[in-house]
């Protein structure tokens, strides 16, 4: 791309992917994914029978979230430390994000706490107790963020609670680790040393998809929400 | 020195107005008494140690929620939150002044909820004691940076309880643990290390929470 077309472009935004190839790519991720989940990974892992493909999708997706999670905080940085006149929006926007994939990730671990140990919902499960204090910890952000009206403030506030997450995270990792005297045994991890091959290989797909996706979902999201704020200037100009 | 100082007078004068008004303590004195007794009739038969440690650190949270939730609101009431923030002092001074005077609050309720607790229900131990100590300073520096958040939303009292419970979450295992493990010091040392780092985090953000 020549100099001239980036000078045109809006100040703060940099040269970014067109958002129909990140659309088709997640499509064509998401739908690889679900080919080798379901086609090419083993049908049986450890005795745990055909259930146990749910973690392809489950792990990929937490991972997901919390990456949102970390890239709100990044952007709540930016926003406090240089004052990026983008960076708020893009953290909420983040952290919105990272609570859509959130309650995917509750639910589908409920589904395979349901075939597993026939409850619905366990708390012998670290990373899954851990996802929903920090669901919890995120619904008070969205809470905190509505509660404000627009402007440097809401701004201020919503950055520092959003850092406030990533440092909850490995605390409350830690936490959950402590409160457990009595010990579970793991039933199921994907760093054990028995698992290579297509489980790795749709693993991996199923990560890069769901990263892809989140990233998509994210621009659009974003860019219908500055839309949103251009619209609310033009009328105010107007009026 | 000039730091301290200031804490010193914004701490001084949220102790003299409690001591004037006497709006906060009391109710906390009240609130968990009434607490310990609400837990006597919701806990059927007789309750053992782990049962009642694990109320006794409810009925804490809850209390120590009461003070925090009034913390700013003076502030609020007479505005002049406007005024500290403009006075010649580091703003985290007021969160560590705010932080303080909450601090010998939730300490005087305890002094009392402590006793009763051991009255009503179990012995409290030593482990206990220095796990109430380590959890109080986390809970105030916390809770306190919270409420200044809270104050300024429009749910206000509504919201301080929803920003603290998920961050008090890794408090209450620290302390939990510590009242009831036989090897209670890793869970101390869990309790000094979450002060530490939130008590840092609190004190180099607060700037950005009372200015825009």
């Amino acid at each position: 791309m020549s100099a001239r077309a980036a000078t045109i472009r809006p100040v703060g935004l940099p040269r970014r992917i067109p958002l129909t190839a990140l659309a088709l790519a997640s499509l064509v991720l998401v739908t690889t994914a679900l080919v080798f989940v379901f086609y090419v990974a083993p049908n049986d892992v450890r005795g745990l029978g055909f259930s146990q493909k749910i973690f392809y999708f489950h792990v990929s997706i937490a991972f997901t979230a919390y990456a949102c999670f970390i890239a709100g905080a990044w952007k709540a940085l930016r926003h406090l430390w240089k004052r990026d006149p983008d960076a708020d929006l893009a953290s909420y926007v983040c952290v919105h994000q990272g609570i859509i994939f959130g309650t995917m990730v509750l639910v589908t671990g409920s589904i395979w706490a349901k075939y597993a140990w026939g409850h619905w919902w366990v708390w012998g499960e670290d990373e899954l107790v851990l996802f929903l204090v920090v669901f919890l910890f995120y619904c008070a952000y969205f809470m905190l963020r509505f509660s404000l009206d627009p402007g440097p403030q809401r701004a201020n506030l919503s950055a520092v609670y959003a850092l406030f997450g990533v440092i909850l995270i490995p605390v409350s990792f830690a936490a959950i680790r402590l409160s457990k005297e009595f010990l579970h045994p793991r039933v199921f991890t994907l760093h054990g040393p028995n698992f290579g091959g297509w489980i790795l290989v749709t693993y991996c797909i199923a990560q890069a998809a769901m990263f892809v996706l989140a990233y998509t979902l994210y621009r659009i999201e974003a860019a219908g929400k500055r839309l949103d704020l251009r619209l609310r200037d033009l009328r105010e100009a107007v009026a | 020195m000039t730091y301290v100082r200031d804490v010193g007078a914004l701490a001084r004068k949220d102790l003299l107005l409690e001591l004037r008004a006497r709006d906060t303590l009391p109710a906390m004195l009240l609130f968990v008494a009434a607490v310990f007794v609400v837990f006597h009739f919701a806990l059927p038969g007789t309750p053992s140690r782990l049962e009642t440690i694990g109320f006794l650190w409810v009925a804490i949270l809850f209390t120590a929620l009461l003070a925090l939730g009034r913390a700013f609101v003076p502030e609020r009431e007479q505005r002049t939150l406007d005024g500290l923030v403009l006075a010649p002092c580091d703003r985290s001074a007021i969160w560590v002044a705010k932080t303080l005077a909450t601090l010998v609050f939730l300490a005087a309720a305890e002094l009392v909820a402590l006793p009763l607790y051991a009255l009503f229900f179990h012995h409290v131990g030593g482990a206990t004691v220095l796990a109430v100590a380590l959890a109080d300073l986390g809970i105030c520096a916390v809770g306190t940076f919270l409420g200044a958040m809270a104050v300024v939303t429009r749910a206000r009292d509504l919201l301080l309880p929803l920003l603290f419970l998920p961050l008090a979450i890794p408090i209450v295992v620290g302390a939990v643990g510590a009242s009831v493990a036989h090897a209670p010091g890793k869970y101390l040392v869990f309790l000094a290390l979450y002060d530490a780092l939130f008590a840092v985090v609190c004190w180099g953000t607060f700037e950005f929470v009372v200015s825009e």
